[in-house]
């Protein structure tokens, strides 16, 4: 009985057509994966992935692997959410990863420690009275500079000039990874102030990223901004014609891929205590992969949040599940690639079969 | 106050070489119901286009309740009370039937400029009263377009033209992707309309429908108006030979 009557005239709809919330199905396949995990690893290892196997502690599950693999999936999350919002309106993004590098750099030498082991720190900020330690807000806030500036750029060019998503972020991928290189003609920076380094410390990245997806999480959800983001990724013309400014929405989006870009290079040249021009190489392309794993749909209009956010767990769990299983780092990242290519993969095979069903 | 709602002189619109519309002089009255026919490429939907702001025209004036007026975008039109159910739509898949209703005109809960958050109750409601307007009945309002049947989607853009006061309702080629009962629950939806005295322009290729639900005939020729007839002065076999050309109307007689 798939066809049921309604209404005046007999419409009908077709409830088979009906389908499960796309996140309820990535979460089917988080938990499929962690069991695979878990059998691979009482098999060929004998020990438990995810469940706590010391007597000596009372929890149920392994707590510190759990918080790896949240927390290496959380700067990368960041972008993703920034990623997940350019996805839904049409667009992508190929130049987070570079942005991070550049931004990283920036803001970590505004971030410097006046003195290093009694010395003065040559890369410190020099003021009239001497070397200083700027307040944290700072390199903060021209990290996020330098962020906004770069998605403002990208926003811009895709708008206005109509040239496509992919062509200008990958010139500010190649452009902003110069900027990274340049800064320091390729040097590090080291030795942030103790503040700066407060960001990313122990579990801080995981905070800011759960906070960033809940607060992304309602503005796509209940917002102006969120609806017009699905309307542009689901019928540009169609929002055109409703009136809508698609193309300053275009630049604010970008703008705010850029900002998000941003937080995570703080963030993460805060853990590290230190910036280096490769920071973020190939971020974007896992961000995509964990939207595109949570049910973002690449040809616009589909996705969530909260699928972002399960994507990034089945990518980290995937990458841990690997070192768990003692395999070379090599296979991880061919793995990685499988990964990506494969969640393309189903992306265009869901699309195929949404339009096979009319 | 005038009695006519819709004025056109001397409309025309090139596309490059193509004279898609060519000096269309029409007119509408309050609670007019009229019919505009003619071969595919005659230029209806060009002609549909000017007075929506959708396009601007290369030429003409157009008056619209009593100003002239030279919309700059379709939202513009809508504004000034045009409503539109375009033959592509105009519709976004993957939003559910309230989002689409107010696409570009949300009801907003608590301003915060390109952030605001968006009143989704009213809307829904708004909604239920528009459809309850059409008398159409659509199952789960909050589940995306995208599956639902061609009728279905028709309804959900001929009841965005009801949502929103309107002084103007153009619809083109509503039914022509429709099956028979879809078909008649569209046109159930133009009666409704007839009967709450909202003029109306209906582009169509349906001899019967046209002859079922409006008053008056407008006959495109190759980007031309070639003739203007009142229903009870024409029949089928006579719009046919305006059509194809077969017949032609000395426009100057035929004003009304
Ligand atoms: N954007 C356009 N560019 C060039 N020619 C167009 C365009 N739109 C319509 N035309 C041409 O204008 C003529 C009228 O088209 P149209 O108004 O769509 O006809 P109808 O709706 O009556 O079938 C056709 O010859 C069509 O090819
Ligand atoms: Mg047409």
């Amino acid at each position: 009985m798939a066809q049921t009557t309604f209404g005046v005239g007999g419409l009908t709809y077709d409830h088979s057509k009906r389908h499960m919330p796309q996140e309820l199905n990535v979460l089917i396949a988080l938990v499929l994966i962690i069991a695979a995990f878990e059998l691979l690893g009482r098999i060929l290892i004998g020990d438990s992935f995810l469940l706590n196997t010391r007597d000596n502690v009372d929890t149920i599950f392994n707590q510190a692997r759990l918080q790896i693999i949240i927390l290496q999936v959380s700067i990368v999350g960041i972008i993703a959410i920034g990623i997940t919002q350019v996805i839904i309106s049409g667009g992508i993004d190929l130049s987070a990863g570079s942005v991070v590098g550049a931004t990283a750099m920036i803001a970590m030498s505004f971030a410097q420690v006046a003195m290093v082991n009694g010395n003065p720190n040559p890369k410190a900020v020099f003021l009239e009275q001497g070397w200083v330690d700027l307040p944290v807000i700072v390199p903060v806030i021209v990290g996020l500079g330098c962020g906004l500036l770069a998605g403002l750029i990208n926003g811009s060019l895709i708008a206005y000039t109509k040239i496509p998503p992919f062509i200008a972020t990958l010139g500010m991928m190649v452009t902003a990874r110069g900027v990274a290189k340049w800064w320091t003609k390729g040097e590090p920076i080291s030795f942030p102030t103790e503040s700066f380094a407060g960001i990313g410390k122990g579990l801080m990245p995981v905070v800011i990223f759960l906070a960033l997806a809940v607060l992304f999480h309602l503005m796509l959800k209940y917002t102006l901004y969120g609806k017009r983001c699905y309307a542009i990724g689901s019928n540009e013309e169609a929002a055109r014609m409703s009136g809508i400014n698609v193309e300053r929405h275009k630049v604010l989006v970008y703008s705010i891929a850029g900002l998000l870009a941003a937080v995570a290079a703080i963030v993460l040249s805060s853990k590290n205590l230190t910036a280096q021009a490769g920071m973020g190489v190939m971020y974007e392309l896992d961000a995509i992969a964990m939207a595109v794993i949570g049910g973002v749909s690449l040809s616009g209009g589909r996705g969530s949040i909260i699928g972002t956010v399960l994507g990034s767990l089945i990518f980290g769990v995937i990458i841990s599940g690997f070192t768990f299983l003692k395999l070379d780092a090599y296979y991880q990242e061919m793995v990685k690639g499988a990964i990506i290519v494969g969640a393309v993969v189903l992306d265009v095979w869901r699309q195929r079969r949404r339009s096979s069903r009319g | 106050m005038s009695d006519i709602v819709l004025k056109t002189e001397g409309l025309t619109k090139h596309y490059g070489g193509v004279h898609a519309l060519v000096d269309a002089n029409f007119e509408l009255r309050r609670g007019e119901h009229v019919a505009i026919m003619g071969d595919n490429g005659a230029g209806k939907s060009t002609f549909v286009r000017q007075i929506t702001g959708v396009e601007r025209r290369t030429s003409g004036k157009v008056w619209f309740d009593g100003q002239e007026v030279d919309f700059a975008g379709p939202l513009h039109a809508r504004e000034a009370g045009i409503e539109a159910v375009f033959q592509n739509l105009a519709l976004a898949d993957d939003l559910d039937v309230p989002s689409n209703l107010f696409l570009g005109r949300e009801k907003i809960l608590f301003n915060l400029g390109p952030f605001s958050i968006l009143d989704r109750k009213g809307m829904r409601q708004a909604t239920e009263a528009a459809l309850k307007r059409t008398a159409v009945k659509i199952p789960n309002l909050g589940s995306t377009i995208r599956n639902m049947s061609g009728g279905q989607r028709q309804c959900v853009a001929i009841a965005r033209t009801a949502t929103f006061a309107s002084k103007l309702i153009i619809m083109d080629e509503p039914t022509a992707a429709l099956g028979v009962q879809e078909t008649a629950q569209v046109e159930n939806i133009v009666r409704t309309l007839k009967d709450n005295g909202e003029p109306l322009i209906l582009i169509s290729h349906n001899m019967r429908q046209v002859f079922d639900l409006v008053d008056r005939i407008v006959v495109f020729r190759r980007g031309r108006i070639v003739a203007n007839l009142r229903k009870e002065e024409t029949d089928g076999q006579d719009v046919v030979a305006y059509i194809t050309g077969a017949k032609t109307q000395n426009m100057a007689a035929a004003a009304l």
